[in-house]
């Protein structure tokens, strides 16, 4: 592998001036009586993975969806790309942790639904969509239904339809917390690679710390009660020493531990 | 069903209550009944007669639209009452109100209102027919996965795009079978409409015939009507089962 490529990266991602993608700025939400996020700020490095992790019920899925621009904030307000959140735009696509599939579509459609909402034509969406299922290794399942597909599929057709609208931010809740663990591992590294050659920021909801270290360039690790950002983790040396040997770094396996200490607190 | 290991194809039962029928038609037990090989052979003579192919058209015409206009109107307001709260708790007391209500009462009203043509009785027919579809297409919409929602909301969907790219699909199970029924609703109500309001098409064949007690004329245009209500219902019962993979996992 061209190895000097990913040292280059990961030199330049050390910087600090990377700018920010998605920024978060003082993002208050109430539904009736239950606060689920209180004042959060968050900063989310352009061309990075950004995690959100922390126990369920935490607010993950509300900021996550604030950001989408599905939900309202009750108060503070979120930038994409300097410009403010007024609700969902071609900046940002989502990839939900149910698949959010249309049962009665094929794939292929299913895919090219995303451009299909934007106005693409339907030749031009659908000779799109055939190369974004291919990358996701899906070829071959153009005209299947969702139903004839495995969850990890199904995920992986999720993907594609939010890969093929080119968005700059990949927001994705939990998606592979829906599949089996052999497929979840291969999704990660995946999702490594995906994050190495696309130019795009992803914002990648998790409750699980392993993963969420093996994935992230910057984890936010979320607490409840009053809702907010606890700490920001930012691991640096183990991203460059190959998908194999992640698991086995001391780096990965200390901060494993370390978010393990200060989340057991909250596990009933 | 299965005799001595047989299949029996579907509606093997009809033949059992034909033979019946026929017995107690031969037995002479009531002028009501004739045996059935009658109500064929007076099926068969006035199938090409004027007065019966101008029954039916005009039969056809009124039912046609009547159903028409109940499946538009039905699907659509259903679906936004399944969308919307508010429109839902303002329309759907007399929804169910004129679900159950007696609606052939009602018919001596839209006499008054819209006369004693046609226009009356397609909506006699509308009528009978959309409350039932009204019904059915909000419940399809009320268990719509929401995430299908937001999906389509996070790629910018027009409210447009929603009901016709979401809603109205994943709630088309639903909506085939509210249709179903209320088309079988809908040959009730063109019957009522063309017996009570005016004496054309079938109801009027039937009103002659019962009134000069031809009850082998009366029964054979009972199973022509019969006929057509079943088709029009079995295909549209074909037509859920196409759609019923997905009914379960929406
Ligand atoms: N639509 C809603 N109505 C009321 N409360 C909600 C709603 N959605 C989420 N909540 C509450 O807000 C809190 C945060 O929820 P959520 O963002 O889904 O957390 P997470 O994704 O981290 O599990 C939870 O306490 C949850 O019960
Ligand atoms: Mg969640």
């Amino acid at each position: 592998m061209a190895m000097s490529q990913i040292n280059h990266k990961t030199t330049e991602k050390n910087s600090t001036d990377i700018g920010s993608a998605v920024s978060v700025q003082n993002i208050s939400k109430n539904y009736g009586d239950v606060e689920a996020l209180r004042d959060m700020s968050l900063e989310f490095p352009r061309g990075q993975l950004t995690s959100l992790l922390g126990p369920s019920g935490c607010g993950k899925t509300t900021l996550l969806k604030i950001i989408a621009g599905l939900l309202e904030p009750t108060s503070g307000h979120v930038e994409v790309n300097g410009i403010n959140v007024s609700g969902p735009g071609p900046d940002r696509a989502f990839v939900f942790q149910d698949f959010a599939l249309l049962p009665w579509a094929t794939v292929l459609k299913n895919v090219a639904f995303g451009l299909q909402m934007r106005g693409v034509a339907a030749s031009e969406r659908e000779a799109i969509a055939e190369r974004y299922i291919k990358s996701v290794g899906l070829a071959g399942f153009e005209n299947s239904y969702p139903h004839e597909l495995s969850g990890g599929m199904r995920q992986r057709v999720g993907l594609a339809r939010a890969l093929s609208v080119d968005a700059d931010v990949l927001l994705m809740d939990e998606p592979f917390s829906a599949v089996d663990e052999q497929t979840r591992r291969k999704f990660q590294e995946d999702l490594l690679s995906l994050v190495r050659d696309e130019n795009k920021t992803f914002i990648f909801v998790t409750h699980s710390i392993e993963e969420a270290v093996y994935v992230s360039d910057q984890i936010a690790i979320l607490l409840p009660r009053p809702s907010r950002v606890s700490e920001i983790i930012r691991p640096s040396s183990f991203r460059n020493k190959g998908v194999d040997n992640i698991r086995r770094d001391s780096e990965y396996l200390d901060i494993v531990d370390n978010i393990w200490s200060s989340l057991r607190t909250y596990v009933e | 069903m299965y005799i001595f290991g047989y299949r029996l194809p579907g509606m093997s039962s009809l033949v059992v209550w034909g033979f019946l029928w026929e017995m107690i038609g031969r037995a002479d037990v009531t002028f009501f009944v004739p045996p059935l090989s009658e109500v064929f052979t007076t099926l068969y003579s006035i199938i090409g007669t004027v007065a019966f192919k101008n029954a039916l058209a005009e039969t056809a015409y009124a039912f046609s639209l009547g159903v028409f206009f109940a499946v538009t109107i039905g699907v659509i307001i259903g679906i936004l009452m399944g969308k919307n709260r508010l429109l839902d708790e303002l329309l759907l007391p007399w929804v169910n109100v004129f679900l159950s209500a007696p609606l052939t009462a009602l018919v001596p009203v839209l006499m008054v209102l819209f006369g004693f043509g046609m226009k009356s009785i397609i909506i006699t027919t509308s009528l009978f027919a959309v409350w039932i579809i009204i019904l059915n297409s909000r419940a399809g919409v009320k268990q719509i996965n929401r995430s299908l929602v937001e999906m389509a909301n996070s790629f910018g969907a027009s409210p447009i795009d929603a009901f016709f790219k979401i809603y109205f699909w994943a709630a088309l199970p639903e909506i085939l079978g509210g249709v179903r029924i209320g088309i079988i609703r809908a040959v009730k109500g063109v019957i009522i409409g063309q017996l009570l309001i005016s004496i054309v098409g079938f109801g009027a064949l039937f009103e002659l015939y019962s009134a000069n007690f031809l009850m082998g004329h009366f029964w054979a245009v009972l199973l022509v009507l019969f006929g057509l209500a079943f088709s029009i219902s079995e295909f549209l019962a074909y037509l859920e089962r196409k759609v019923a993979y997905y009914a379960a996992k929406r």
